[in-house]
């Protein structure tokens, strides 16, 4: 008897010690991953990185000047495209609807979710580019848009309706029509959330790659306005890294890292924003 | 704090509409082949003059030929030139012919990356072939061997490493095959895009010659320039008058020499297995693609006027990146086509 | 704060009471239509896209029909094109990256939702959170730059060497391949598989575990023989939203799979994969029946994410009910 429950002990014991090893192979690798970048990246990241235009093809010393600013300006029309519907999509889920519509929009939203990134490039291409014949910064910024449209809408949904009863009854109780207790009471309510919501959405397409090779294409200068292709970070970094060129590499070890900072950056800010806040009680 | 924000957002958006407004903006996509030139080119054309902004994205001749014809881009550009069927496909979207111009002279060279082989390696057509319909599979097979004595070539396996995406340089290689290997023709043909019986896909030639350098015993083929600047090895290909011939500005330019005299009116012309004692068998021309109607008139001056440019002072800066410049007669015939673009 | 109107103002949700036109008086409508409108649109995009890739993909359904998924030949010369390969590339690496991940990830989530204190759990989860916003590009310059020469150099021929009797570690060790892919993708999943499986650990109701614990079990077994088989359901569930997300990778896997459309037996050889080709030739492919090919390539994938996502919230779902309701009972 004794013997065998030292072996059950033991293999209790040990097996949890392999459970606590997964825990902390799978946190390293969070880790290994911002290591690698600063290593390989972090000497490429000087002022000729965030100011110069890439060199032509085998010569050193360009940049990412235009990628960096071409990522902000996609990333701006996605979220002017894609918060409002999200937004304003959830608040009449939560609001104004029967279940039988809020079923369709959350399952359509589900269907839009899931849909792999290189499937909405297909769908911007025909929708954003072939019919417009040219490659531009707006249709990239559409294909983006489309992606943050389901994580915005879900979440935000989710924080309205998690806004206690007793708030809304009392904005009803005092005489507020239902659009000014959404906009003066609940909205502001569940503010943090949505902003988190907003945030994140935000941070997963900062990153994305395959929805812009078929809208933005790439450019090798500054894209002018809102109508020409764009180079951006995230592309850089793939045709960068493809290539033979040294110099090449370290560019996209650096734009590596300044993309992972910036999207664990908002990713921490995001959750800090919902820790800290009150207005959604558990 | 937020109305300092909107304050930012609204005079960033307004300043991206006057950021250097002034410039005209051409978009053009295509060749990895010539990319090196190109973007030498359009960064040059930039400097005389800053009004024109040339935005070239290699993406392969597959996607310039694509592009064109879709009408996403202004201009295309290709190693492959159009067959029939995509000139036809064009004709019936657009109404009018897209025009081929060729723009420098370059070569495939097969690259590879032996562990301990530093000597450039002989191939012969059949080698070629066999390798890449991976019948030759390790480096000291005879085949190889045979045109290599005094190299000590290793038993491993090759790993041959060809394109990923729709390529003209693949046109090139596949062109070249088929001429020399019967088998080669009937089993798998010559495109931008074919069948491959064996290797690895690298996407543009960056990609293969990344992938080359990356991987021991990798065989693949690039445009010379990106052996060149990759530092890699390149062998010599056996010609039509049996001679090991290694790519460069002489034999490139030794391989035109016969076409000129027959150059078609299209300028569509293959000149892989040329004849010639000193003709390296797998050169080519790369064309760019341009409408021959354009509804801006400033994008059609400015291209035409970039041809022009390209034809003369261009052309002085190919040899500095191995690309042979095009023939006079050539250059001639086609500052004469250029007036088919209206 | 009262606002005029001619009928008496309603509490809560019941608009139908009042009129429509002191509704719309006080805007109420008009908020309502106009977030109808958002709403709709959203719906309208997703029919879109639906519509899109059917619509796209028409010339290629009719002419190659079913044979589209097994055909072995991708070849745009002789305009002949068949799925069997990139399904298998897309199948294999999504196999290989659950085979190392599922152990690893179901590991992982006991520990955090088992044995870890309240904190140190939600700090690791955070962790772990973050994890699952690395972009896939970065993973795909990291596999490329790091992985891969490792399989090539170290990994691959110690495979080779010890197990190389099996089909599936034969054949040059190029470092690229389907095994390399599905280590890259194995990472890419973990976080899904621990943030959903700690969740549905969680979620089972204490008297569970304290019962077998009554009975004499040691730690390990109360959570592997009762705790686990309760939330069962609930982990099958994160395999599947794993699985899901494995399949629509799309540059990590262009970047680490060689991208020779290949069907091996050999976890070496070189492959693609659906969203790997779609990539790579997309915006390249000449002529109708290459273009409309490719996206039916995309139909299929999406309509493979879209049964596996829809799959996985039903099983997470029943679980973390299953849990509740025990729990209240």
């Amino acid at each position: 008897m004794n013997r065998r429950l030292r072996w059950r002990k033991f293999v209790s014991n040990f097996m949890l010690s392999m459970t606590g090893v997964c825990a902390f192979v799978a946190v390293s690798v969070l880790f290994f991953i911002l290591g690698s970048l600063v290593y390989h990246g972090g000497t490429s990241i000087n002022w000729n990185f965030f100011t110069k235009l890439p060199s032509p093809v085998g010569e050193t010393g360009g940049g990412m000047a235009n990628a960096i600013v071409g990522s902000a300006k996609l990333l701006l029309l996605a979220t002017l495209f894609g918060v409002p519907i999200g937004f304003l999509g959830a608040v009449y889920l939560a609001e104004f609807s029967g279940s039988k519509v809020a079923f369709v929009v959350r399952y359509a939203a589900d269907l839009l979710n899931g849909a792999p990134s290189i499937v909405i490039g297909i769908f911007a291409f025909s929708i954003a580019v072939h019919p417009f014949k040219h490659f531009s910064t707006l249709a990239g910024g559409f294909a983006l848009g489309v992606m943050m449209v389901p994580i915005t809408l879900r979440s935000t949904e989710q924080f309205l309706l998690d806004v206690p009863r007793t708030l809304r009854e009392g904005a009803m109780a005092l005489g507020a029509s239902k659009w000014k207790t959404i906009a003066t009471v609940i909205v502001p309510a569940a503010y943090r959330g949505i902003l988190t919501a907003i945030l994140l959405a935000f941070a997963r397409v900062a990153g994305e790659t395959a929805p812009l090779i078929f809208t933005a294409l790439g450019n090798s200068y500054w894209s002018h306005g809102w109508n020409e292709p764009t180079a951006s970070l995230p592309v850089m970094i793939w045709n960068y890294s493809i290539s033979a060129y040294e110099d090449w590499h370290r560019q996209a070890w650096a734009a590596g890292l300044v993309l992972l900072i910036l999207i664990l950056v908002i990713n921490i800010m995001a959750r800090a924003i919902l820790s800290r806040g009150i207005s959604v009680p558990r | 704090m937020k109305r300092i924000a909107a304050i930012l957002l609204v005079t960033f958006g307004v300043a991206t509409f006057f950021v250097a407004r002034a410039a005209l903006s051409i978009t053009g996509a295509g060749a990895t082949f010539p990319y090196p030139m190109y973007s030498k080119w359009f960064e040059e054309y930039h400097k005389k003059d800053s009004s024109i902004e040339i935005n070239y994205q290699s993406i392969g001749s597959g996607g310039g030929i694509r592009q064109v014809t879709e009408g996403t881009v202004d201009f295309g550009a290709t190693d492959g030139p159009m067959n029939d069927e995509q000139l036809k496909a064009f004709q019936d979207k657009h109404g009018f012919p897209v025009l081929h111009f060729p723009t420098v002279l370059g070569a495939d060279v097969p690259t590879y990356n032996i562990p301990g082989v530093s000597a450039e390696l002989n191939f012969t057509p059949e080698a070629l072939a066999g390798i890449f319909l991976g019948r030759i599979t390790k480096w000291n097979d005879p085949a190889i061997a045979g045109a290599n004595k005094g190299v000590n070539l290793p038993g491993n396996d090759i790993i041959v490493v060809h394109r990923s995406d729709g390529s003209g340089t693949t046109y090139i290689w596949t062109d070249y095959l088929s001429k020399v290997s019967e088998e080669w023709k009937n089993k798998v043909g010559k495109g931008t895009s074919v069948n491959w019986p064996v290797g690895l896909g690298g996407k543009g030639n960056e990609g293969v010659s990344g992938l080359v350098k990356q991987t021991p015993n990798a065989f693949g083929y690039v445009e010379l320039i990106y052996a060149v600047q990759s530092k890699m090895l390149y062998g010599s290909v056996k010609n039509s008058s049996g001679a090991f011939i290694k790519a460069d500005l002489g034999s490139v330019t030794a391989a035109a020499a016969g076409a000129v005299k027959t150059m078609p009116d299209d300028f569509r012309v293959s000149i892989t297995d040329a004849p010639g004692k000193t003709a390296y068998p797998i050169s080519s021309f790369t064309w760019l693609l341009i409408p021959s109607k354009f509804s801006d008139a400033g994008k059609r001056d400015a291209l035409k006027g970039f041809v022009k440019w390209m034809l003369a002072d261009g052309q002085n800066y190919t040899e500095a990146l191995s690309y042979a410049k095009l023939p006079k007669e050539v250059v001639a015939k086609e500052e004469k086509a250029l007036n088919n673009i209206q | 704060m009262s606002t005029a109107s001619t009928t008496l103002p309603s509490a809560g949700p019941v608009a139908g009471s009042r009129s429509f036109f002191s509704r719309l008086r006080e805007g109420d409508e008009i908020a309502r239509m106009i977030t109808f409108v958002f709403a709709a649109s959203v719906v309208i995009l997703t029919v879109l896209l639906v519509f899109e890739l059917w619509n796209g993909s028409s010339l290629a359904r009719h002419k190659f029909g079913l044979a589209f998924f097994v055909t072995r030949v991708w070849d745009p010369v002789f305009e002949q094109f068949g799925a069997l390969p990139f399904i298998y590339g897309t199948v294999v690496t999504s196999v290989v990256a659950l085979v190392l991940a599922v152990p690893l990830g179901i590991g992982a989530a006991i520990f955090l939702a088992e044995l870890a204190p309240a904190r140190v759990s939600d700090t690791l989860q955070f962790f772990i959170d973050l994890l699952a916003a690395v972009p896939s590009v970065i993973y795909g310059l990291l596999g490329l730059f790091i992985v891969v020469p490792l399989m090539r150099e170290y990994v691959q021929p110690a495979l080779k060497n010890t197990l190389g009797f099996l089909p599936l570690f034969q054949g040059p060790a190029y470092g690229l391949g389907f095994l390399t892919a599905g280590i890259v993708l194995a990472i890419m999943v973990i976080p899904y598989i621990i943030s959903v499986s700690r969740e549905v650990l969680l979620s089972v109701p204490r008297d569970q575990r304290e019962a077998a614990l009554a009975l004499g079990s040691t730690r390990w077994e109360s959570t592997w023989k009762v705790v686990v088989p309760f939330a069962r359901t609930g982990i099958m569930g994160s395999i599947f939203l794993a699985l899901a997300r494995a399949l629509g990778e799309t540059m990590a896997v262009s970047m680490v799979i060689g991208n020779a459309p290949t069907i091996s037996a050999s976890l070496f050889s070189p492959g693609d994969s659906i969203a790997s080709i779609i990539a790579n030739q997309f915006s390249e492919a000449t002529g109708e029946l290459y273009t409309q090919s490719l996206i039916e390539l995309g139909l299929v994938l999406f309509l493979l994410t879209f049964i596996l996502n829809g799959l996985a919230r039903i099983l997470i779902l029943a679980t973390t009910q299953r849990g509740s309701d025990m729990g209240n009972a």
